[in-house]
């Protein structure tokens, strides 16, 4: 590793055409949202500039993130990306295993300090000193700060290293916490789902490493371009849900024809990802499509608001009791109402009270 | 006894004088403000609990659409009555001013929401006399109508956004709610509450009014539909 290679040597060692190369481009830049225009960007990016490392780390989670990664549609994809990444660390993917894998996070650090990319899949524990994820025998929180320190920025994989995901679902006994709430001073890139889409994964890195800068992020700090709008907003369904058509069981008519699944809970209206147009598994199908509704699952806290089968948020407000807005609110004007009631009725009796009491001093 | 006041009232015709308390568009205001929170409570929950599916083809159905279109065309008139009522607060009679500044530092205040407070427990029978709100009214018309409001304004906002989209001015203006409450679901759950705390209030308000204009010494429904105080005796 004398001089850095580019990216695309990199590519061309691993087998790939220079065909199959620029139609990697291509099919990046359209998942990015970019013009044609930008193709040529991007292949002349991958041509000259030398290959950003990128560590991948593994935190608590079930590694659904790397299941996901490796099955990106595009075979070429993944071969491509996995030929940018998995030559440095990736325990669950590399070939290095005990001492000679750590020993690799150590060399990146020497080689690469502030330029590589730490894409953390998982998230670390607190409770015990994070004694609940133990990697190379000290807690999975001290290398995730050790290697965050010496790198440029970060990707938070998945729903887990974004949010915090089934792990910090309360009551969260090993205290597992996002990224950002223990890694402070790097830009952190969230990338939510549980697994977030491939094509996603893919599209981040590929466009952090080809334009050398950040995808710009919402306010939440996901990448716009995939984050920007809800599964509603761009669902198939959606003519249904606007002509009021709905789905009331999963054996009904409505079922049967494709009514939006709104009233048994599909969360797409407060879920932003590409699910809806990106689609999973080379555009095979997506939870909607099979008729089930999104579970939410890459949005915060997406464990703990509720039955996944009920339209009305239904959201734990008093530890553990699962509350439905509109039976609070029933409870609340019911009980106002009665109150009312008998607060009359109070108030007529001690005003014929008064009134009696007045008559008789009067007689 | 009855009688005896009565006739005292006829011998002392100077009893305290109406007093104009809500001015034409604090009246126009109270009403529009009722009227878009019946229209926002309805469509509300039928966005929440959507009515039966309507049959044929979904190009010729738009039921849901529209419920959602009155429900945000009543939220903009919820919002901008409600802006235009702190700006009458500005520019209005001093009672204009009672909903937006409760004067907790004044000791008398809070002797006399205490005296409320006993009145309506029924520990006391004699109840002072009020030309605008009695402290108790104007605690919980601040807490419902201006704070609660306010909530449903940002909330709601924050939900319409997602529809305008990222970027649209109601999430450069109000996106930033849906963080802090968590995100887009807890937020939907909060104005799904809220709406219920300003039900709440509502059947108490009516209530209370109705209660007052009986009970009290001054009138009530009369002043929001006419503006003027009326006092029904003439002891202090």
């Amino acid at each position: 590793m004398a001089s850095p290679e580019t990216f695309y040597e990199v590519m061309r060692r691993q087998g790939i055409t220079r065909r199959s190369f620029l139609k990697f481009c291509s099919l990046t830049a359209a998942g990015l949202g970019l013009g044609p225009a930008y193709v040529d960007k991007i292949a002349h990016a991958l041509e000259t500039k030398p290959r950003v490392p990128v560590v991948w780390l593994h935190g608590l989670e079930c590694t659904c993130c790397t299941e996901s990664f490796i099955r990106s549609g595009h075979p070429l994809a993944k071969d491509a990306i996995l030929s940018m990444i998995s030559l440095d660390y990736d325990d669950t993917l590399m070939a290095a295993a005990g001492d000679q894998a750590e020993e690799i996070l150590e060399q990146t650090i020497e080689k690469y300090d502030g330029q590589y990319i730490l894409a953390c899949e998982g998230n670390p524990p607190l409770n015990e000193d994070g004694m609940y994820c133990i990697q190379g025998g000290r807690p999975y929180l001290e290398k995730l700060k050790h290697m965050a320190h010496h790198c440029k920025a970060i990707i938070s994989w998945g729903s887990c290293a974004s949010w915090g995901c089934v792990q910090a679902a309360r009551p969260n006994p090993t205290q597992a916490v996002p990224i950002h709430k223990v890694i402070h001073d790097k830009p952190i890139i969230k990338v939510p789902g549980c697994p977030p889409i491939a094509e996603v994964m893919t599209g981040v890195v590929t466009y952090m490493v080809a334009f050398d800068r950040l995808p710009e992020l919402d306010r939440q700090g996901r990448p716009k371009m995939f984050y920007s709008q809800r599964l509603h907003d761009k669902c198939y369904r959606r003519p249904h849900f606007d002509a009021g058509q709905f789905v009331e069981t999963f054996d009904d008519e409505g079922a049967r024809k494709g009514y939006c699944l709104y009233k048994v809970g599909c969360r797409g209206p407060t879920t932003y990802n590409a699910c809806s147009t990106l689609e999973w598994n080379d555009g095979l199908s997506w939870p909607v499509k099979s008729g089930h509704g999104c579970l939410g699952c890459a949005e915060n806290d997406f464990w703990d608001k509720g039955s996944f089968y009920s339209a009305v948020p239904k959201l734990n407000v008093m530890g553990g009791v699962e509350a439905d807005a509109n039976k609070i609110g029933v409870v609340l004007a019911g009980a106002a109402a009665v109150g009312v009631a008998a607060h009359a009725a109070v108030s007529v009796a001690s005003h014929m009270k008064g009134k009696q009491a007045e008559e008789a001093s009067d007689e | 006894m009855q009688d005896t006041v009565a006739a005292t009232e006829e011998h002392k015709p100077e009893r305290l004088k109406p007093i104009y308390v809500f001015e034409a568009p604090v009246r126009f205001w109270h009403w529009i403000h009722g009227l878009s929170i019946l229209v926002l409570a309805v469509t509300g929950y039928l966005i929440a609990e959507p009515l039966p599916s309507p049959i044929g083809e979904a190009s010729d159905r738009f039921l849901m659409g529209n419920i959602r279109y009155i429900h945000f065309v009543a939220g903009y008139v919820f919002a901008i009555a409600f802006v235009v009522r702190v700006y009458w607060a500005f520019v209005g009679n001093t009672y204009a001013r009672e909903l937006f500044i409760v004067p907790i530092w004044r000791p008398s205040w809070w002797k006399q929401l205490w005296y409320e407070i006993k009145f309506y427990s029924f520990l006391t029978k004699e109840l002072h006399k009020e030309t605008g709100h009695n402290p108790l009214a104007q605690a919980a018309m601040f807490v419902f109508n201006v704070l609660m409001g306010l909530f449903m304004i940002v909330t709601g906002f924050a939900l319409y956004a997602e529809g305008l989209g990222q970027g649209s001015w109601a999430d450069q203006l109000f996106g930033w709610i849906n963080p802090i409450l968590g995100s887009s679901k807890d937020v939907q759950f909060w104005h799904n509450v809220g709406m219920w705390l300003i039900l709440v209030f509502v059947v108490i308000h009516i209530y209370m009014a109705i209660r007052a204009d009986i009970i009290s010494r001054q009138s009530s429904i009369s002043t929001i539909f006419g503006g003027w105080r009326y006092y029904k005796d003439d002891r202090p």
